[in-house]
């Protein structure tokens, strides 16, 4: 299981990057933190002639935040997301979601632009930009555009991103103090991918019969080609307390999932998995 | 474009220069160019831990990197942290509860478990569980793994954490 | 045969000590493994090594219309490229059965497929490079065309015989067995109670972490040939090796590196194996081959894969009369050479019922050829399967009855004082089990009453846990009966030697090999103690046909209770040599003199004598000192072979806590605990840590681990993210106890203590999912229970 041979290129500036891309085109393939792609390229599923490993790029890695808004550099490794003590403060969606990912020598070098260009729809952190309603900033030669990651993602392994084009960093809205933030996944085993995971936030705030749940966000993953953001669940569980907001989004979430099988669970089981963890996570925004 | 690229590693505080295959991941140079053969293939795909080392400090699985990454960066191995004594605590508490079979496993594991005393030298049995988790063992049933790294940290506390 | 003694290990009179058995000695040779300076085969440097790299079928079943390797041959690196008719030239190809597994039928396999594939990743050509890397490149330009032919991977219409694998074998049947017990039928028509449930078992696999290995250099100056091989039989490798590569069995020598882990999955003959010796032989240069993680899902044996239907017949009592059983499993489309395929079923129906008392039992099993991988003996051999359909039957009688499981059992299995035992119905005899003293003394160490009550109050809050227990037998050190008895060129018996060194040091040499299990430890704390010399000084030689005694190696349990032994015995006699030269350098009586810790002493006053190292330096360098015509005998070899009965049985009881999210279908494993009993126990530490590996590997079979095939004979999950093996964050901690019943066969007493976690964990674990599924009303009957499959039994889904 040896991969097959390529060439391998590091340029130390994004234009020396995007000359690489368009010399190659569909040849090239960019390496960040290589955690998918390395194996891929071990099992021969991949034979790129070229390797463009960006990491030599300055610039791109680093968390800065501003006042309403945090801004992730697309080469941040999953653990620095994790040990940030700003992550932690103000998305602690992404703090809790991190250590969903993998283990620790994956997360170690594994990158957060990485992880939503692949567009892994079983992966945790497109889900969670998605509920965060997060930005992603993509640069090509042709300068910088933004791409919201609720339209990023178009399906299977397929995103926004143009030939050429990299994500050079996410910036994400902070939520408003009085918001919370719940991360569950269902994985077999400590840093499999997850079955069914679903990143949620609200507003939980004084209701009649206790806290009512508004602002509800419910992205979702491994239930669809792509992280899927539930915006009938969404709905119907805005404004009720957390027990009827459970059942109501519950009831809407067929309306927003498209689960397919994986090898070992159907897609009916996935839905009802996720189901259920839509009634625990309501539940722990409101708890 | 180069396929094959002179590549400087420092190695176990040894700078090391070889030209290498663009597609030479880290675990076939410390094994092929090196003669480290400490780290193992288990799976080549990630998720086995066999081939964890150390780059710049931090653990990785060497078959999901390549030798070219590692241009100019510090990779520690099972062979330099013995002998540098670094993980000497982790090694007698392995013994002393037989905390491995076959040893396969065995560089991997004392290289996830030194990450975890250097992290979070207070973690639970619980948590010594998770962070082991990526590193699979068939031999044991992981609960002396487990023992051991549970002795080593609380020994190195006893000890005031000198490392 | 010998005067047989138990323990202790020192002449009698003398001072009652043990030595070194019975305690937890950390192993000498852990300290390398635990550096990363282990010697695997993979770590091996040789120069002009050349790497075979295999094309494997991408189909389950195809005929080869064309091979054309030419463009291969001519990638950078290749040195040489072969077909199955190439590599025939060089070895001959065999067919898997045994004489004593009546009617038992297999098809000759050649070590590359000639002209047609069986199943996916079957070898098909051999791509030899100057690199591993060189040789995956040109696999990629060899050129193959293929008619595909039907694929069979359903055993039911294997056994309907929709399609024929083996036309010239008539049916795709490889064996079958029929058993009925004298007056069933009059004991079953007396029955108050009778249940019957079906039970499947998925197929899995061995991950060993280390994949198969092998380098074979042969050299043309003398036609001999090395093979490093991370073998568990090097022995009956060397044979096989000499047969079918026809080179004189003095010519081949088998040398066994530190292994990464075997589990019955690398004591087999693997045809890509064969195929690099006799590339070897063919290149006349050391070749290596090594199994990759996708290689080794597609070609290393898999196991289990059985449907069963199991009946239990019982008073309203509670007293079983019998069991009937129906088992089916499916082999692939080869018996695996030598020990074959038919084993595993084999001991399903040997062992179902096992720990019980009853009298009549009915049993029908279909062993049957598929186009998926191979599968044969891996860990536990049809322990797994039949001790957990036993178990979960008995859980079904019990509640039936409305008896508590664990007073179930006590009320059915056999009482401690039967034995021993020949009238188990199956034709088993135990020598001497203590289920009884096992179950008491595992309701006390779980505190089983406390547990049950906890249990209850939980439920009351929406808590689902779960109690499940397994009584169990295992089958350890095999007598020829196992497969000698069928022509099979496997030793029973086992032999060591015994070396005092000139400075007084000890060398054992033994022909039961090491794979992590810390052979080469009690073998050192055995030798230790029988000689009188402390650890430090003893040195441990295994793995090598050009070194050891000849012996089967490790296989079936057997390495403590068999090669232990020979150790025994040699260490005895060494030492009465010893005390020989001794007496003879002290003008003393022999039987005043003693040896303890490094020196002779007086027996009766332990005052020191002579140091080894002096009776070293006399017995080697001058002998001339010695008494005319004494000469002295330093080197002793010994072996031994289990006679008295076929198998030595061992038996033990586990249990298993877990709490089952009804939501989910998740299972959480609380705790484990498992008492056994193997005889006397030579290192508790290395005991201990077997039989958990061995739990965990029953638990994965219980939760996690299935090799998943398409209709089409594609596996669909070989890799490691797919395939689950049980990883640390999941598993419990498991609480492991003894009771020591030392078998009056041998006088070190040893039992085999390897497969007894994994023959009993599947069972406990279903029984504890189905206790805390009871009161919702779904049971879970298919192994791995996976969250979906607990959904469906919950109507969830």
């Amino acid at each position: 299981m040896k991969p097959p041979s390529f060439a391998y290129a590091r340029p130390g500036s994004l234009a020396e990057a995007f000359d690489l891309l368009e010399r190659h085109g569909e040849d090239a393939k960019v390496l960040a933190g290589g955690q998918s792609l390395i194996a891929t390229l071990n099992m021969r599923l991949s034979s790129p002639a070229v390797l463009v490993d960006v990491t030599g790029i300055p610039g791109l890695a680093g968390i800065a935040a501003a006042k309403d808004k945090v801004r992730i550099g697309a080469l941040t490794t999953h653990r620095a997301v994790e040990r940030s003590a700003e992550i932690g403060a103000t998305l602690p969606l992404l703090a809790q979601a991190a250590r969903h990912i993998a283990h620790v020598a994956i997360r170690n070098v594994g990158t957060f632009g990485g992880s939503l260009a692949m567009a892994d729809p079983a992966a945790e952190w497109p889900a969670c930009c998605v509920a965060l309603d997060a930005e992603l900033v993509l640069a090509s030669r042709a300068g910088e555009r933004r791409v919201k990651a609720r339209t990023f993602f178009r399906g299977l392994y397929e995103t926004d991103l143009k030939p050429g084009e990299l994500v050079t960093a996410v910036e994400i809205p902070v939520p408003g103090k009085d918001h919370r933030a719940s991360f569950m996944e269902l994985a077999r085993r400590v840093g499999d991918y997850a079955i069914v995971g679903v990143a949620a936030l609200a507003r939980a705030g004084a209701g009649k019969s206790g806290k009512a749940l508004t602002d509800v966000r419910l992205a979702y993953l491994g239930v669809g080609p792509t992280p899927m953001l539930a915006t009938q669940a969404m709905a119907a569980a805005e404004g009720k307390p957390a027990a009827d907001a459970a059942a109501a989004a519950q009831a809407a979430l067929d309306r927003d999932l498209k689960p397919t099988a994986d090898l070992h669970t159907s897609a009916a089981a996935k839905m009802h998995l996720a189901r259920v963890l839509t009634g625990r996570a309501l539940a722990a925004l409101a708890a | 474009m180069e396929h094959t690229l002179e590549t400087t590693i420092t190695v176990n505080g040894t700078r090391v220069t070889r030209r290498v295959s663009a597609r030479q991941h880290l675990v076939d140079f410390l094994r092929e160019e090196l003669g480290l053969t400490g780290a193992h293939y288990g799976c080549e795909h990630g998720v086995c831990g066999a081939c964890t080392v150390r780059v710049d400090g931090e653990i990785v699985r060497g078959c999901l990197m390549l030798a070219v990454q590692a241009n100019g960066r510090t990779v520690d191995t099972i062979e330099g942290l013995s002998d540098s004594g670094e993980i000497a605590g982790l090694q007698a508490a392995f013994h002393r509860r037989n905390a491995l079979q076959c040893g396969f496993c065995t560089p991997g594991m004392l290289m996830a478990a030194q990450d975890l005393a250097r992290t979070r030298p207070d973690a639970t049995r619980e948590e010594i569980r998770e962070h082991m988790s990526g590193n699979y063992c068939r031999c044991t049933g992981y609960h002396a793994i487990v023992d051991a790294v549970e002795d080593a940290l609380k020994q190195s506390a006893q000890t005031g954490g000198k490392r | 045969m010998n005067a047989r003694a138990e323990l202790p290990l020192h002449a009698p009179g003398t001072q009652v000590d043990k030595g070194y058995i019975g305690q937890s000695v950390p192993r000498e040779n852990a300290k390398r493994l635990l550096q990363g300076r282990g010697s695997y085969i993979d770590d091996l440097r040789f120069p002009r090594l050349a790497h075979v790299v295999f094309f494997r079928s991408p189909h389950a079943h195809a005929r080869i219309r064309k091979l054309d390797l030419a463009q291969a041959a001519r990638q950078p690196g290749v040195i040489a490229c072969f077909d199955g008719r190439a590599v025939a030239e060089y070895c001959t190809p065999w067919i898997a059965v045994l004489g004593h597994l009546k009617g038992i039928k297999s098809a000759p396999q050649h070590p590359i497929a000639i002209e047609r594939a069986c199943w996916q990743g079957e070898a098909v050509a051999a791509i030899v490079a100057e690199s591993r890397a060189q040789g995956e490149d040109a696999l990629a330009h060899v050129e193959a065309e293929w008619e595909e032919l039907p694929a069979l991977t359903d055993m039911r219409e294997s056994l309907a015989g929709k399609y024929v694998i083996h036309p010239d074998l008539g049916d795709n049947v490889c064996f079958k067995r029929e058993l009925v017990t004298e007056g069933f039928d009059a004991a079953w028509a007396k029955a108050d109670i009778v249940v019957e449930e079906s039970y499947k078992f998925g197929r899995h696999t061995g991950v060993t972490l280390e994949g198969r290995a092998i380098l074979a250099d042969y050299n043309a100056a003398d036609h001999s040939l090395t093979v490093y091989h991370n073998t568990q039989a090097p022995h009956m490798m060397q044979d096989i090796f000499s047969r079918h590569l026809g080179i004189p069995e003095g010519n081949v020598r088998v040398v066994c590196k530190d292994v990464g882990g075997s589990f019955g999955i690398k004591v087999h003959v693997y045809a890509d194996e064969m195929a690099t010796a006799a590339i070897s032989v063919m290149l006349r240069r050391p070749v290596k081959f090594v199994a990759d993680r996708l290689e080794s899902f597609l070609t290393d044996i898999h196991a289990r894969e059985h449907e069963v239907t199991v009946r239990l017949a019982c008073t309203k009592g509670g007293d079983i009369i019998g069991f009937d059983l129906d088992d089916l499993t499916a082999i692939g489309p080869y018996s695996v050479y030598p020990r074959t395929s038919g084993i595993e079923g084999n001991q399903v129906v040997n062992l179902t019922g096992g720990p019980y008392r009853h009298k009549h039992y009915r049993a029908k099993m279909h062993v049957v050829f598929t186009n998926k991988n191979l599968t044969c003996q891996y860990r536990a051999v049809g322990h797994p399967i039949a001790m957990a359909l036993t178990e979960a039957i008995v859980d079904r009688a019990a509640a039936e009855i409305g008896l508590d499981p664990a007073e179930f059992r006590r009320r059915n299995l056999i009482p401690d004082d039967a034995y021993p035992y020949s009238e188990f119905p199956s034709g088993i005899k135990f020598e001497r089990l203590s289920h009884h003293q096992c179950l008491d003394k595992l309701l006390a160490l779980m505190d089983y009453k406390e547990l049950r009550a906890e249990q209850a109050a939980l439920r009351k809050q929406g808590i689902h846990r779960g109690i499940g227990l397994a009584a169990m037998i295992e089958v350890t050190n095999p007598s020829p009966a196992f497969y000698g008895v069928g022509g099979a060129r496997i030793s029973a018996q086992d032999g060591a030697t015994l070396r005092l060194e000139p400075t007084g040091m000890l060398t054992v040499m033994c022909s039961v090999t090491e794979q992590g299990q810390g052979t080469d430890g009690i073998f050192a704390q055995i030798a230790a103690s029988a000689v009188g010399v402390t650890l430090d000084k003893v040195r441990v030689i295994t793995g090598d046909t050009g070194v050891t005694p000849y012996g089967g190696g490790t296989w079936a349990s057997r390495g403590a209770g068999i090669g232990g032994e020979a150790v025994l015995q040699a260490g005895r006699a060494l030492r009465s040599n010893m005390l020989d030269v001794a007496a003879a350098i002290l003008s003393a009586d022999k039987a005043e003199l003693d040896i303890v810790g490094n020196e002779v002493v007086n027996k009766l006053t332990q005052e020191p004598k002579l140091s080894l190292a002096e009776l070293g330096r006399i017995a080697y360098f001058r002998p001339d000192t010695l008494p005319p015509k004494f000469q002295s005998e330093l080197t002793v070899t010994r072996h031994y072979t289990p006679r008295d009965y076929a198998f030595t049985f061992t038996n033990g009881i586990q249990a298993s806590l877990v709490e089952v999210d009804p939501d989910t279908g998740f299972v959480k494993l609380l705790k484990h605990w498992c008492v056994e009993d193997c005889g006397t126990v030579i290192n508790p530490m290395l005991v201990d840590e077997q039989i958990r590996g061995g739990v965990v590997q029953g638990i994965g079979a219980a939760l996690f681990e299935e090799c998943l095939y398409g209709p089409d004979g594609q596996l669909l999950n070989g890799n490691m993210a797919d395939y689950l093996v049980p990883m640390c964050g999941e598993m419990p901690d498991i609480v492991v106890a003894h009771v020591e019943t030392p078998t009056k066969q041998s006088a070190l007493g040893a039992k085999g203590a390897g497969e007894a976690g994994t023959a009993g964990a599947p069972g406990a674990v279903m029984n504890a999912i189905n206790d805390a599924l009871a009161p919702l009303g779904a049971r879970v009957t298919v192994q791995p229970a996976t969250p979906e499959r607990i959904l469906e039994a919950l109507g969830k889904v």
